[in-house]
């Protein structure tokens, strides 16, 4: 079925069936590699997005529930919290296999742009979602903080 | 990475600035360096370090990234010995070659048994020293001066009165012969090893979705493949009907496994094969299946503890009399622990990509822990010289020792499945959550029964120990490493070699059954420091004494080894303030564990709510693991190894109905979470012996301190995992 998805700034025609996961629509057919499968059942929140702003599970998500919304990816974050969530990340070094962290990165964005000063159990309760099997939850907890604080000092 | 690498390419391109010197040892084990890397195969030389004309120094790992930091490990041995700037340094990985790029530690290339740096260590060094060696003498040469009158810092060369970045000299240094023992440095003059302000040198790109994993590869002409499996280990497929997969978008087609391991099932898109594969009706032969459920397992498990052991361990053959001996003691404390059966599931799911390559072979890629093991097998499976096959290697999104099997069960899959549509079109293998979990080579089940005796001085008098577990290296091409007299030493680490003066009497079964188990993120130690330390705290308080306290009692500390894990002991005592006044309620537990021949001591400190649900409050850790390399990524593996160890412990198994596995997905085999996760503070331990493991040691210890902690608070001691299904619930 073709359709058409507006993701990252662009109109792109794609090919798929109406319950096509936009996950796999994002990584097969437009080579958006960075958003990943871990589950597939919207438990680990490694394929996180970002439709119309807000983080959703692009697995469970199919391509027919999309219509006129806005999908971003990792690749094309550029918000002043994207900016400091990633400054953050790099500056308390808290990736380790990486394949859980564009969407830890996804959700973090989100919480940021909705609370810019969160307390240590609003990101834990936003975060729980996303899980890391490396357990770098410690790291991700005291970045999200720091990017915060890095948007404090901007503003 | 990436951008100093497109600079390189770039310039590459350019052509006038070719020149390169490249560094590493030639088959004999010498040192030796060459112009290119083309011209060092000519030359029996394997690469470690290349140096591009624009100063650009790329270090060339013969170990995998799987998240624990050995790529950013390794560039720190170069960079330190080169003397050049951080940001100036790359990490590639190396090729598929065994003779080459072997792993010291266990003479084939691969990464595990956390030996990545401890093995590297010097030999990387002296790749860089050698280097920095080279380009000095070129430089003296080129200035006519004296080679001691340079000095080398941050990628700069100067003279009284001369300054120039290193990469002048690489085409001048390639002519000249390396030096058989470049001078290293002193310790003392480290700026990098240590250094604690060092970024990973991945950071960057797995924060920007940039990072390649093998699941992001997509090569010309692939098709997408996925296998149903038979739903029993053991299980064989007899027939299939492909059912209704025509009306799927981009199906290309069906077909049994040679083998009849399973059915593969071909489409254009990920997707297309995951749907595709739900219409497939198989039928499975399960003459050969093991259709055991898990209350059948427990019960031969206890059945095999209560039975004479199959093998002595000790070799005193005085099992009964120590066990008899335990129970004639005034003091006595017994247990049995059982431990379930545990799937790794790294967060990138199995997958590799086979492709075909214009001289016949194949290419794979993969994020390939054991080249060693995987090159052969493929090779062998495809009727390919070893030549002919290539081996890629790409970020691995997690492991936990689960890519590492000398089965190389997903790769024959893939080559298997490949072979089976033509070998025509490059296929990519991808397992979904649900295949991980169900997919076998879990941790071993362990059951163990210890009784142990205190003697009038309050110190242990007898420890005797029954293990039964299933081998995980018996059958397979390691067995000769490690199974000494029918004793698999990874069903007894941790135990038969504690550095604890206790006199001790160990026996051990072998538990059977075509279920595949491997080794899971610190192996043996996995269950043993549990027993251990669980054991210790329970004899502790059977004698009457402080858990520190009785510990110490059992360590001599003028030995090397037990003096170690006492000062990571009472370190790690003073740092969590051990004994502190603790509210009703709350609690610390304490343990300790020499693993990978690195000593580590965790305190954790819990709290129940007025159910009595219990929160993992803080984890006070000390570590000694030798010579710091990168101490933020140190610090980094314990908090990891802590948390993976947490959640399983906590709450995860595998368990079996009729032989089929249970858990589907997450939900039933639940992750840490970020709500799980305790606050952790990470001591390191000063020290100038050599590096030791970091990526496993963490772990053994995190669930007896738990476990001790739990009890010092509720009372509750737990000897059967997973402690949530065994009366604990978490808040």
């Amino acid at each position: 079925m073709a359709t058409t998805l507006k993701i990252n700034g662009e109109v792109r025609e794609i090919n798929a069936d109406a319950d096509t996961p936009l996950l796999w629509v994002i990584r097969d057919e437009l080579d958006l590699t960075g958003t990943k499968f871990g589950c597939g059942v919207a438990s680990c929140g490694s394929c996180t997005v970002h439709i119309n702003g807000q983080p959703q599970r692009s697995c469970i998500y199919p391509i027919s529930a999309v219509g006129d919304s806005e999908v971003t990816t990792i690749e094309s974050l550029d918000s002043p919290e994207a900016k400091a969530v990633q400054a953050a990340w790099q500056e308390l070094d808290v990736v380790q296999c990486g394949y859980c962290q564009s969407g830890q990165i996804m959700s973090a964005v989100g919480l940021l742009t909705q609370n810019t000063k969160p307390t240590d159990e609003d990101i834990d309760s936003y975060m729980n979602g996303n899980a890391c099997r490396c357990a770098t939850y410690v790291r991700i907890r005291a970045a999200i903080h720091h990017a915060a604080d890095l948007l404090e000092a901007k503003a | 990475m990436s951008t100093s690498m497109n600079r390189r390419s770039f310039l590459k391109g350019v052509g006038a600035l070719g020149a390169t010197l490249v560094v590493g040892f030639n088959s004999s084990g010498l040192l030796a360096a060459g112009h290119s890397e083309a011209a060092s195969v000519a030359a029996d030389l394997n690469p470690f370090v290349r140096i591009d004309a624009d100063g650009t120094v790329t270090v060339i790992a013969k170990h995998f990234e799987m998240g624990q930091g050995t790529s950013t490990g390794l560039a720190t041995l170069v960079a330190e010995e080169l003397d050049v700037d951080w940001d100036q340094v790359n990490v590639e990985f190396a090729p598929s070659d065994n003779a080459k790029y072997k792993n010291l530690a266990f003479g084939g290339q691969g990464t595990g048994g956390s030996t990545a740096i401890a093995n590297s260590f010097m030999q990387y060094r002296q790749a860089g020293a050698a280097a920095r060696d080279m380009i000095i003498r070129a430089a003296a040469e080129a200035w006519g001066v004296d080679a001691s009158d340079i000095s080398l810092k941050g990628g700069m060369l100067s003279t009284q009165d001369r300054v120039s970045g290193i990469g002048r000299f690489v085409e001048a240094a390639s002519k000249l012969t390396a030096a058989e023992e470049p001078t290293l440095k002193d310790p003392a003059d480290f700026s990098l090893i240590g250094n604690n302000k060092l970024h990973r040198k991945d950071n960057t790109d797995k924060t920007n979705g940039s990072a390649m994993f093998s699941m992001d590869v997509k090569v010309p002409n692939m098709v997408y493949v996925t296998i149903l499996r038979s739903p029993k280990f053991g299980g064989k497929l007899k027939s299939f009907e492909a059912g209704d997969v025509k009306s799927i978008t981009g199906f290309v087609d069906a077909k049994a496994l040679p083998n009849m391991a399973g059915v593969a099932v071909y489409a254009e898109s990920t997707w297309g094969a995951i749907k595709a594969r739900r219409s497939i009706k198989a039928v499975w032969d399960d003459s050969n299946a093991d259709s055991r459920g898990s209350e059948e397992r427990l019960s031969e498990y206890l059945a095999k503890l209560d039975a004479d052991p199959s093998y002595d361990v000790t070799g005193n053959a005085d099992l009964a009399d120590m066990e008899a001996k335990a129970k004639a003691s005034e003091k006595q404390v017994s247990a049995d622990f059982i431990f379930p059966l545990l799937a790794h599931a790294p967060m990138e799911p199995l997958n590799c990509v086979i492709e075909p390559t214009e001289n016949g072979g194949i290419r794979v890629h993969d994020g390939c822990q054991f080249p060693m093991i995987t090159h052969p097998t493929i090779a062998a499976i495809s009727k390919l010289p070893m030549e002919k096959v290539e081996i890629k290697t790409y970020y691995a999104g997690g492991s936990f020792g689960r890519r590492a099997n000398t089965a190389s069960d997903y790769h024959v899959e893939a080559v298997l499945a490949y072979l089976a549509l033509g070998g025509k079109n490059a296929v990519k293998l991808v397992w979904t959550r649900e295949d991980d979990l169900a997919g076998g080579f879990y941790r071993p089940m362990f059951a163990q029964r210890a009784s142990i005796g205190i003697g009038e001085d309050g110190k242990v008098s007898a420890w005797a120990q029954r293990t039964v577990a299933q081998s995980i290296f018996k059958g397979g091409p390691m067995e000769k490493m490690v199974v000494h007299g029918g004793v698999d030493h990874a069903s007894v680490e941790g135990v038969s070699d504690t550095p604890y003066q206790l006199p001790m009497s160990l026996g051990l079964t072998d538990f059977e059954s075509p279920i595949p188990v491997l080794w899971w993120r610190s192996v043996g130690h996995s269950q043993s420091a549990y027993t251990m330390e669980v054991l210790m705290d329970m004899a502790a308080e059977a004698a009457g004494k402080d858990p520190v306290e009785f510990r110490l009692a059992h360590l001599d500390e003028s030995d090397e080894s037990q003096g170690r894990l006492a000062a990571v002991l009472k370190l790690a005592a003073d740092k969590a303030d051990w004994g502190k006044a603790m509210p009703e309620g709350q609690g610390q537990g304490i343990a300790v564990h020499k693993s990978f021949n690195s000593y580590v001591a965790e305190v954790t400190e819990v709290s129940t709510n007025e159910k009595g649900a219990v929160s993992i409050n803080k984890i006070t850790c000390v570590v000694d693991c030798g010579i710091a390399v990168n101490p933020d990524v140190i610090r980094a593996q314990i908090e990891g190894g802590i948390g993976y160890g947490l959640g399983a412990v906590m709450r995860n198994e595998v368990t079996l109905k009729d032989g089929v596995v249970v858990q589907a997905n997450f939900p039933q085999y639940e992750p840490l979470r970020m709500t799980d996760m305790p606050d952790i503070e990470v001591h390191i331990m000063p020290s100038d012996k050599p590096p030791t493991g970091v990526g496993e040691p963490g772990l053994p210890p995190a669930g007896p301190s738990l476990a001790n902690a739990i009890y010092a608070a509720t009372g509750k001691r737990v000897t059967k995992l997973p402690m949530k299904a065994n009366g604990i619930t978490f808040a």
